[in-house]
């Protein structure tokens, strides 16, 4: 007995060909991570007790905002890959699980275009 | 197709295996290994969280002084410095025990000693970043 689809037999691939995207795509966030996340803990460090105007400062210069920009987009990619991985995990329940993926793929999408609208306003000076 | 001789049959009628199952695993002594591997998975979740403090600190920063004050305010009390030290120590963690996770992808490491020893070694590394960053941030600032 199969528990193959019609579709998934015509087609002869099983999870060929895709199978490994996830796992592929969260490997390289993760290593593209490993130096962005150290220079984000850096640049914390250093701004530690400043004030409003020597942070904006810091923000405004291009190498900053390009790099904050870069961490938020890899930070909100890597997190929808590994939040994606625990919902299949624990939520068993068909529609609750669909509505779960759907509604964190779009609370990501909302949370970094935020993000990067307000990198771009510091480094725009607005 | 015939059933296989080791179903029984419930009262309802489902089938279910008799054959023996992997303990649940609450049944399990938590190991060095396993709870890591859950804390992997723990401190991911929490880092995900600290992406919204993410959103909004670059908001405040965006929107003016008022707004950027009421957060540094905040991170300047004992519960904000606490929120700040674990999501220091999560990262650190998800960082070290990440590059342990790169080299089993590689085949690397899987020795259950090897196992052991870049376990306690993530985090012994966790705890020793998570402390430098405390005291560079104390001697940026003159407390942090």
């Amino acid at each position: 007995m199969s528990f193959r689809t019609p579709l998934s037999r015509a087609r002869g691939l099983g999870a060929a060909g895709h199978g490994t995207a996830h796992f592929w795509a969260q490997r390289v966030s993760a290593v593209a991570l490993i130096p962005l996340s150290l220079w984000f803990v850096y640049s914390i460090v250093a701004i530690a007790d400043a004030r409003y105007e020597a942070v904006r400062a810091w923000a405004s210069q291009p190498a900053s905002a390009l790099l904050l920009a870069v961490f938020v987009v890899g930070v909100f990619y890597h997190a929808h890959l590994g939040i994606q991985v625990v919902i299949e995990d624990y939520v068993h329940t068909p529609w609750l699980r669909v509505a779960s993926l759907v509604l964190l793929r779009m609370l990501v999408f909302l949370l970094a275009a935020a993000a990067l609208f307000a990198v771009l306003r510091i480094a725009l000076g607005s | 197709m015939r059933e296989p001789d080791d179903l029984s049959t419930f009262p309802g009628g489902m089938k279910h295996s008799t054959r023996p199952l992997s303990p649940h695993l609450q049944i399990y002594r938590p190991q060095l290994t396993s709870v890591l591997s859950i804390a992997h998975r723990g401190t991911g979740i929490l880092l995900a969280a600290g992406a919204l403090f993410l959103v909004y600190w670059l908001n405040a920063l965006a929107s003016g002084p008022d707004a950027f004050n009421f957060l540094r305010s905040l991170a300047g009390t004992w519960y904000g410095q606490g929120v700040l030290l674990g999501f220091c120590f999560s990262l650190f963690y998800h960082l070290c025990n990440g590059i342990r996770h790169l080299f089993w992808d590689a085949g690397v490491g899987f020795e259950l000693s090897t196992a052991y020893r870049s376990g306690r070694a993530v985090v012994a590394a966790s705890l020793v970043l998570t402390a430098a960053t405390w005291v560079a941030a104390a001697l940026m600032g003159g407390g942090a």
